[in-house]
């Protein structure tokens, strides 16, 4: 079993917790994963790493309660205990040899985008971080990408904080300024990852981008979160889940993830009377 | 005097439109006198032919001469002598081609059903007496087992016996790696893999979970972490694919994700959060034991029509005979000679159909089985909706890549010596990971091998 720790709300719909896994704290890099499981009958879910403290043997994770197990995770509290946490999984952010690197966040991404922005930072990289949000009101870690950054630019869609307009917009003004990044990393939503993509390739510029394709074992075994990288298959896990993202198939990807949508939907009914039984029993 | 009747006792099972519909085990087992029955069909030759045919030589005739007599403990403890898991292999050991296939009796008529008693042995055992074993005086030496297969399982059980300190390392959140992923319950139910890991704990075998060998830690830090040893039976690894179009469209899995999605995570229950395809018309691309199993899987799933399409003629296909006939009774339909070309998917990216073309078999190849050659202009589509891969697999770089100095074949097959020891000083493999996808006995037969070969190691 494993403890959470810490528990924090960063907005109405995202949650930080901290677990303790000494094992996985001990190794865990930036853009690795790990692999919950909330309880006997639960799934196993991937969830980029967002931060560890190798001495406390704690590692972070920040989701959006999307799902049953998102969910279910989320009624949990300090103290309370998971079953199962397995990790670090996947190959880490290649940080070597970068001198300027631009960091890209889109919403709950920006959990993501952090730890990397930070080992950018740490490997002595000039970082620039563009996060982009929804709202003002959703908007998470905005000091602690101010001290991973050289520039930090925060973008709202509507613009009720920060400036107005999506990532790339930003991004578009720095590549056409003349900004040389070594690399672009872009972590978020499928379509923000595929824009960034699109806008960085008329420059020339390496763009890395973080896939979330479904998966089940996460080492390899069950081939689920296979994507097609410049026409070959790749396993996320393994292979990732960091691609080269001018070679992406984007489509594919975002096709195979709904593969379990209509499931979802027919049975989040039954996943709430879960949830409300869970919480009954935690109360007890 | 011997039992001279020419067939094996039967063994009860479900009836197939019965079994076809649920996830409970196919076939029951002997009674007591259906195996009393069946022992004293034994010869007892003075040269036992069936013990050099099985990979973890169990004293064949001497645990049936016990069955005969009543003594069903006797037997039991003279099987597990040499096998720490009679429960498993009596039931997917391939016992048509060792053991049975020496057997005196086949010669005229049926061999004596050496796998059934195995089985039954084991059962009686579990349900009647079910002690766990003692911890043997510990030797204080640190072994460490990577992957709770067969492989892993028999290792860890045989250094336990011999007083090592074994620490099982496995990847997924249970123990017994294919026996649980890959294997399903109606064929080797769960408890008894779970009873096996209770055992093997009493041995005290420290059995971790959620660990990752090669990501959590490497080979190497396990020695600084004061093993002496280290076994790696970490299984077969990355599922292949044909490379066609569409095996990217919903609808598309690999056996293995299948197996997993219904036999690890349990998709097959109401109660489990793991989803799996609803599937009307499922085609199935192989034709080996993992093949039979997925097809298997997808008929009490609740499909309707569940194809396995194979380029071979029957003849050919890989499958135990036995996992064959059980999947024909249950209705699955066989389709050989037919080579998948694409996978069709409508507009909303769902599988919708799978064009193969017919196939003709022209000269041996380099297996010795006749190759299948395509017939131009035969195409047709099969409509399914959803296609399972069962193409084999390929090793997991994940050991090999964080290993220095542990080399592999061509195919990626970690190599060992005669003592099934790596190019690593003091790390042994054996199973999947070495020889690719094989069976469930072999990986016993290596893991035993090498716990002897790691105890003579360190008693150097």
């Amino acid at each position: 079993m494993f403890q959470i720790v810490r528990k924090k709300e960063l907005n109405a719909n995202v949650t930080l917790m901290e677990i303790e896994a000494p094992f996985v704290a001990k190794k865990a890099l930036a853009g690795q994963f790990i692999i919950f499981r909330v309880d006997e009958k639960s799934e196993r879910v991937p969830l980029t790493i967002a931060g560890y403290d190798r001495e406390k043997g704690t590692v972070t994770i920040i989701f959006q309660k999307v799902g049953l197990s998102t969910e279910m995770l989320g009624a949990l509290n300090e103290g309370d205990s998971i079953r199962d946490f397995v990790g670090p999984l996947g190959k880490p952010t290649h940080t070597e040899g970068i001198k300027r690197v631009c960091v890209i966040g889109g919403g709950v991404g920006c959990a993501i985008a952090y730890p990397s922005a930070k080992a950018f930072k740490d490997a002595g990289a000039e970082v620039d971080v563009i996060v982009g949000f929804r709202n003002k009101d959703i908007v998470i870690l905005e000091d602690e990408f101010r001290a991973a950054s050289d520039h930090l630019y925060l973008m709202t869609d509507d613009g009720s904080y920060g400036e107005h307009g999506f990532v790339t917009v930003k991004l578009q003004e720095l590549l056409e300024s003349g900004v040389q990044y070594d690399e672009v990393l872009a972590i978020g939503p499928i379509p923000m990852m595929k824009f960034v993509s699109k806008t960085t390739e008329p420059f020339g510029v390496k763009t890395m981008v973080s896939l979330n394709p479904i998966m089940v074992d996460g080492t390899g075994m069950c081939g689920g979160c296979r994507v097609t990288v410049g026409g070959e298959v790749k396993f996320a896990c393994v292979d990732g889940p960091e691609f080269d993202g001018h070679q992406v198939d984007y489509a594919e990807l975002m096709n195979r993830n709904g593969v379990y949508r209509e499931r979802e939907q027919e049975t989040a009914k039954t996943h709430i009377c879960r949830i409300e039984k869970m919480g009954k029993e935690l109360i007890r | 005097m011997a039992n001279m009747q020419m067939t094996k006792t039967p063994m009860p099972e479900q009836a197939p439109d019965v079994r076809n519909h649920n996830f409970l085990e196919v076939c029951t087992g002997y009674t007591a006198e259906m195996a009393v029955n069946e022992a004293k069909r034994c010869l007892n030759c003075k040269k036992p032919m069936c013990v050099q045919g099985c990979p973890v030589n169990v004293r064949i005739p001497e645990f049936i001469q016990k069955v005969a007599e009543e003594d069903f403990m006797g037997a039991y403890e003279i099987i597990t002598s040499t096998n720490a898991l009679p429960a498993l292999s009596g039931r997917v050991c391939p016992q048509e081609t060792q053991c049975e296939a020496k057997c005196v009796r086949g010669v005229k008529g049926e061999p004596v059903a050496i796998g059934r008693l195995e089985r039954f042995v084991a059962d009686w055992y579990r349900e009647n007496v079910n002690t766990m074993p003692e911890k043997p005086e510990s030797n204080g030496i640190q072994v460490a087992v990577v992957g709770s297969g067969p492989a892993g399982l028999t290792c860890a059980s045989d250094l336990a016996k011999k007083g090592y300190e074994v620490s099982i390392f496995e990847a997924l959140h249970t123990a017994g790696g294919v026996l649980v992923y890959g294997i399903p319950e109606f064929r080797l139910p769960k408890a008894i893999v779970g009873n096996e890991v209770k055992k093997l704990e009493a041995m005290g075998v420290k059995v971790m979970t959620n660990m990752v060998i090669g990501r959590v830690l490497s080979i190497d830090e396990l020695f600084e972490m004061g093993f002496k040893a280290v076994f790696i039976g970490s299984g077969a690894g990355l599922p292949m694919f044909m490379n066609i179009p569409g095996e990217s469209l919903k609808g598309v899995y690999s056996a293995n994700e299948y197996l997993t999605r219904t036999n690890l995570m349990k998709a097959y229950l109401e109660e489990s959060d793991t989803p799996i395809i609803q599937s009307k018309n499922v085609a199935i691309v192989g034709g080996g034991n993992v093949a039979m199993d997925a097809a298997r899987c997808a008929k009490r799933l609740g499909a309707e029509n569940v194809y396995v399409v194979y380029r071979r003629g029957e003849a050919e296909m890989p499958a135990r005979l036995e996992e064959q006939h059980h999947a024909k009774e249950e209705g699955i339909i066989f389709k050989t000679l037919c080579n998948p070309t694409r996978i069709l998917g409508d507009e909303n990216g769902r599988a919708i159909g799978m064009e193969c073309i017919r196939m003709e078999l022209g000269e041996p190849d380099a297996s010795g089985r006749r190759r299948p050659i395509a017939i131009e202009g035969s195409e047709f589509v099969l409509d399914v909706d959803t296609v399972i891969m069962s193409l084999g697999t390929s090793p997991n770089p994940l050991i090999r890549s964080t290993t220095p100095g542990l080399e592999t074949n061509k195919k990626g097959g970690l190599i060992v010596n005669e003592e099934n020891m790596t190019t690593r000083e003091a790390v042994f493999a054996g199973g999947d990971a070495v020889t690719g996808a094989a069976t469930v006995i072999l990986a016993m037969g290596a893991g035993k091998k090498a716990a002897a070969a790691i105890d003579a190691h360190l008693k150097k």
